[in-house]
Order: C-alpha cells, then structure tokens, then sequence
C-alpha cells in the first residue's frame, strides 16, 4: 500500500515520534470537527455577538460547570492542532535553518503563553451559581 | 500562484486548507486573549465585544466561519482518503462534494450574522438575551 497522499500529508514510516503525531493531527481535527463547530455555531447562530458581555459569559454561560469543561477540552484539541500545523507550515515554507530554529521557539513560547492564560481564565473566572451543572 | 502552478483541485485544496488554518490559528491566539480579558479586564472585554458586533466584526466573522468550515470539511476528506486509500480515485470529486454542505450551512448561519447589519430578521433558536 502506497503511503503517498493526494490530500493530506503522507504518514511518517516507522513508529517515530512524527507517526504519533500525524495519528493524534487526525484524532484532534476529528475532535474538532464536532467541538468546534458546534461551538461557533451557539455562539453564532444560537447566540448573537452582541449580547455576549463580560456578565452575560460570568452569569450565564461560564456559570455552568459543562461549558467550561467542553471550552477547555476544545481549547486543548485547537492548541495541540493549531500549533502542531503551523510547526509544518514553518518547516514547509522556512528554508533557512536559523530562521526556521527561531519561528519554531517562538511558536512554542506562544503555545505555552495561550495554554497557561486560557487554562487560567477558564478555571479561575468566579462563577456567582458555585459552578451548578 | 494559483494561475501559474495550474494545480487542479488537489492543489487548490491543499492550498485553501493551508490558508484556512494559519488564519483559524491566528484567530485562536486573539480569542485566547480576549476571554482571558473576561477575568482580567471585563470593561476592555466589552469594548472588544461592541467591535466584534459591528458590521466589519460581523464580516471577519462570517469569513473566520468560512475558513472554519472548509477546513472541517476537507479535513474530514483527508481523514477519510487516508483511511481508506481506495477513495483516492475520487478526490477530485469528494474536494466538489466538500462545497455541499458549506453551503447547505454556511449561508443560513452567514444570513444570521449580517442580519442585524440590514435590519432583517434573525431565525429565533431559543438563544437571546
């Protein structure tokens, strides 16, 4: 069997670290097919913008103990996916080896920045209802 | 790029799906920071939110709907051409059959969000304040 892709990237032979990887980009874009659509569509379609204030997320939304867990594990799926994609698209389009070192540092500084304020707010955010399902 | 390569749909896919992501991406970093302002600055979140509900923020969020539903749907092609390798005969036609369902979904939840912009009517789902 060919291990040639026309659509995706082709798997990585062997049992390498860059099989693992290409398996769990899978398994997280699956995950996020139904978190995230299902998350832009409340928040969109359900939901209009302009009635989601600071109180609106603190009284309502975040004062539920289920969307806060369903918001992290969407934000753990979209940062291991996010971020896991855009280490290929440097490594894809970044030729020189210095520049690429530097992009690669900066993305995981930035992946460790987004995980620890996201991680911060979601389980810190006072909720008024003591969390109630 | 896309004239001087004359790549085909699987060109042109790989391409869309590239540009989608790294602009998904961008936008997960901005989003990260706006709900941590929720905890942190609640009155800097709620002059971000006025600019999200503005006729331009509604664009940029009918376009961040776009990219994110292409790149479910052709990264639900790709999971499934990779699993079963037989399919790849039909990739042309299942990247074709991608453009079914984002527009079966796309353009009702588009109609939602520019609604208020024209002064239409919005579907009544159950949400509102």
């Amino acid at each position: 069997m060919s291990l040639s892709s026309r659509s995706g990237r082709p798997r990585p032979l062997g049992r390498s670290r860059e099989t693992v990887i290409w398996y769990l980009m899978r398994l997280t874009g699956l995950g996020l097919f139904v978190l995230a659509l299902a998350h832009y569509l409340i928040l969109h379609f359900l939901f209009d913008p302009a009635e989601q204030t600071a109180a609106w997320i603190i009284d309502e939304r975040w004062n539920q103990l289920f969307w806060r867990a369903f918001d992290w594990a969407l934000l753990m799926l979209v940062l291991f996916h996010g971020f896991m994609g855009m280490r290929t698209v440097i490594n894809d389009h970044v030729g020189r080896p210095r520049l690429r070192t530097a992009l690669l540092i900066v993305l995981g500084l930035l992946a460790v920045t987004t995980f620890v304020m996201g991680t911060a707010v979601v389980a810190t955010l006072p909720a008024p209802g003591g969390g109630s399902a | 790029m896309l004239l001087r390569y004359r790549g085909r749909e699987g060109m042109i896919g790989w391409l869309f799906h590239r540009i989608s992501g790294v602009a998904i991406w961008a936008f997960v970093i901005l989003h990260v920071i706006d709900i941590y302002l929720v905890g942190g600055n609640p009155d800097a979140y709620d002059e971000l939110l006025a600019i999200y509900a503005s006729t331009i923020g509604r664009i940029l969020e009918v376009l961040l709907g776009a990219a994110l539903l292409y790149h479910a749907l052709n990264g639900l092609r790709i999971v499934v051409l990779d699993f079963w390798p037989p399919l790849t005969r039909y990739h042309r036609a299942l990247w074709w059959a991608v453009w079914v369902p984002f527009l079966i979904v796309g353009v009702p939840v588009a109609y939602q969000i520019m609604a208020p912009v024209f002064g239409l009517p919005q579907f009544e789902l159950g949400g509102g304040a």
